[in-house]
């Protein structure tokens, strides 16, 4: 009868430290993303330093899907960057081109106008009521970088919930299920 | 270990890894490019210039531009983005931008253009500075790539001066 009662606490022991072993690597995968973002937020000083093309306002330039790597840093902001902008009262950032600027001689602050490649008009129409200039405080980055096409995940994931919790269902699956 | 989830994983891993690292190769090839663009830019004429009702000045002008920016493409150019902005300094303001004209460049064959055109977009001060003044217009391009790091350059041309009085 001991050699049973050994085996199944052995087996028991087996269990509970794979469990614990599963744990701690879904842990390790979470917060590794995590300390990739946060490290990218240091490095760019932008609060959000990649982000996905959701409108087709910069065709052809950039089409909706494609992913822009942001950078703000301590330079002024000039005619022609492409700035990422956050409008009062919109929860949308918008990615659009500057076409004029204003930099105050004493203060240094800068009066700045957007537009979008593909749209017609200046963005006047797309701030808040009355406002005619963005200020530095609107802008989260300036575009650098450019990669096409990987932000569909996201915009399909956002639009389509559903395949977001089957796909997070079935790599948690997978992580606790494997074996090695 | 050789199921073939694992095997799917480690195709799937691989093939990203590669696709990535060429991503990065064709965008650090366009440090290799030096380019050698040229051009001209003529004020052809003052078509109005007076105070607006906000007391800020407005102008329109009529504007030649010719250039060459066709050295500026590479394999992994998407795109040229040109862009003509007057650029003055005024008592208020260190900087002032104001883009005149714009245009897309999609290929390397319309890359060598002269245009005629009148400015595109509205041309007004912050306050009423523009008469008698000194101003630079630049032709700055912004290169998108296929994929990788955007450049950006400009050509700046001196000398030109608003009239002393309104028309």
């Amino acid at each position: 009868m001991g050699w049973i009662g050994e085996t199944v606490d052995s087996v028991k022991s087996i269990q509970i430290r794979q469990l614990i072993s599963q744990v701690v690597s879904l842990g390790m995968i979470v917060t590794s993303a995590l300390i990739i973002w946060k490290g990218l937020m240091c490095i760019t000083g932008s609060e959000s330093p990649v982000v996905v093309v959701l409108s087709g306002s910069m065709e052809p330039g950039f089409k909706r899907g494609d992913i822009l790597f942001l950078h703000m840093g301590k330079d002024p902001i000039r005619a022609g960057e492409i700035v990422v902008f956050n409008v009062d009262g919109r929860e949308i950032p918008i990615v659009h081109r500057v076409i004029k600027v204003h930099e105050r001689q004493d203060t240094g602050e800068v009066d700045v106008l957007t537009k979008g490649d593909n749209n017609y008009g200046d963005d006047r129409l797309l701030y808040a009521q009355g406002q005619q200039w963005l200020q530095r405080h609107h802008i989260m980055g300036r575009a650098v970088g450019f990669l096409p096409y990987v932000g569909w995940v996201t915009i399909i994931m956002t639009e389509k919930p559903i395949i977001k919790y089957l796909l997070i269902g079935a790599l948690g699956l997978l992580v606790i299920t494997s074996k090695e | 270990m050789h199921s073939f989830g694992y095997r799917a994983n480690a195709l799937l891993t691989f093939a990203l890894t590669i696709l990535a690292l060429i991503c990065a190769m064709a965008s650090f090839s366009d440090n290799l490019n030096s380019p050698s663009p040229s051009a001209h830019v003529q004020v052809l004429n003052i078509n109005w210039f007076q105070k607006s009702s906000q007391g800020n000045d407005e102008v329109s002008m009529t504007l030649n531009i010719s250039a060459n920016l066709q050295s500026l493409f590479t394999w992994n150019t998407k795109q040229v983005f040109v862009f003509l902005a007057a650029e003055y300094e005024t008592p208020k303001n260190s900087l002032n931008q104001v883009s005149l004209w714009d245009g897309i460049i999609p290929a390397k064959e319309y890359a060598k253009f002269g245009i005629h055109t009148t400015n595109k977009y509205h041309f007004d001060d912050q306050g009423s500075n523009l008469r008698g003044k000194e101003y630079n217009l630049t032709l700055h391009w912004h290169v998108m790539p296929k994929t990788g790091k955007m450049f950006a350059d400009k050509l700046v041309m001196t000398g030109f001066r608003f009239p002393e009085e309104y028309r």
